[in-house]
């Protein structure tokens, strides 16, 4: 099975159909396939943290919210995740290629994809971390479900191996 | 005019539109002078009113067309421009039902009034420059704010309006954020 067709099949089960993103090179052909999916809204943003108030609100007109993004804006959006989404319990599906693990050819990749599992512990946020896209087909729907119940942003966390 | 009286003047002029409003002092004013469940107050996560107005909108828009129901978001100048990036987003996505109102008063008001560059970066050009086509001015001196023609305006719509410097003496809201965001989306009473 195709990586990047793997998660969007599982973004599609999911019932996701508000979609905020930020490119990364693993993600170009996912986002290919959202931006031609006439049942998604989807939404390029210009830093992560933007990306995560428009998905709140989003969420807030009925909208089943996903962000597709690389780790590094994991950075850009500590705040948002802390005092929007923590304390109002804010849901979304957090997409995250996650550069600066095994085969990263780019050195200043590496702090922050060491920092990024460490992080998102410290936000209070579960990840998943899909080996196979079989396992990513599987873990997606079932980590929006989690995430709607909980009222909480759910990480699925994929690698550079992954793609 | 003070922000406070420009809160009470526009939000009264509001009827069916929903409201994003800025963290602080802006979300204090507002509900001290008047509370709705179709105000959605922020508590923290400064820069990001313009943002979730724009989602919000967006979602809406996608039921209901651009004879849906508007959003008017009260934003500040501080939180404006440590967010301005919104700005290309909200005028790129063309948002029909979206009003973001900027109330300015060229400082950092919930923090003890430190100057922001506000008082020389003018923001309504800042906001026609990023494609903006639809923008409002009320200069300071306004005394009275008639809201109609922004209302009837098809957005995305800027309405820049100067305000006096300083808060006014009202107290903390006393909602819980969950509340605040439960009654919100009861107001928003999805039908689809």
């Amino acid at each position: 099975m195709d990586s990047s067709q793997a998660v969007f099949d599982g973004i599609k089960k999911a019932g996701i159909d508000f979609v905020v993103s930020m490119p990364c090179v693993n993600l170009g052909k996912l986002l290919e396939m959202i931006e031609c999916d006439p049942e998604i809204i989807h939404v390029p943003v210009t830093r992560e943290e933007e990306g995560f108030g428009i998905a709140a609100g989003a969420y807030m007109g009925g909208k089943k919210p996903a962000m597709l993004m690389q780790n590094s804006g994991l950075g850009n959006s500590v705040n948002v995740l802390a005092s929007l989404y923590s304390i109002y319990k804010f849901p979304i599906l957090m997409i995250i290629s996650h550069r600066g693990t095994k085969g990263e050819p780019i050195c200043a990749q590496i702090p922050m994809g060491e920092a990024t599992p460490g992080l998102m512990d410290t936000l209070k946020i579960a990840y998943v971390h899909p080996k196979t896209p079989e396992e990513a087909l599987k873990l997606i729907p079932e980590s929006w479900i989690l995430a709607e119940l909980g009222g909480a942003p759910l990480g699925i966390l994929l690698d550079i191996s992954f793609w | 005019m003070e922000r406070i009286k420009a809160l009470k003047q526009i939000s009264n002029q509001l009827e069916k539109e929903l409201v994003i409003c800025n963290i602080g002092f802006p979300s204090r004013e507002l509900y001290h002078v008047k509370d709705s469940p179709q105000h959605f107050y922020m508590l923290g996560s400064m820069g990001m009113a313009s943002s979730i107005g724009l989602g919000l909108a967006m979602a809406l828009e996608s039921y209901e067309g651009k004879e849906g129901r508007k959003v008017v978001v009260f934003d500040g100048d501080g939180s404006v421009l440590m967010n301005l990036g919104s700005l290309v987003t909200i005028a790129n996505q063309k948002a029909q039902n979206l009003i973001l109102v900027v109330l300015d008063n060229e400082c950092y008001g919930s923090t003890g009034s430190q100057c922001t560059y506000a008082s020389t970066t003018d923001l309504k050009k800042v906001a026609e420059s990023v494609g903006f086509q639809k923008t409002f001015f009320f200069p300071e001196s306004k005394k009275n704010i008639d809201f109609t023609t922004v209302l009837e305006t098809e957005g995305p719509v800027f309405v820049h309006v100067k305000v006096k410097a300083g808060n006014a003496d009202v107290p903390i809201i006393p909602l819980e954020p969950e509340d605040i965001k439960e009654r919100f989306m009861e107001a928003i009473n999805l039908t689809y």
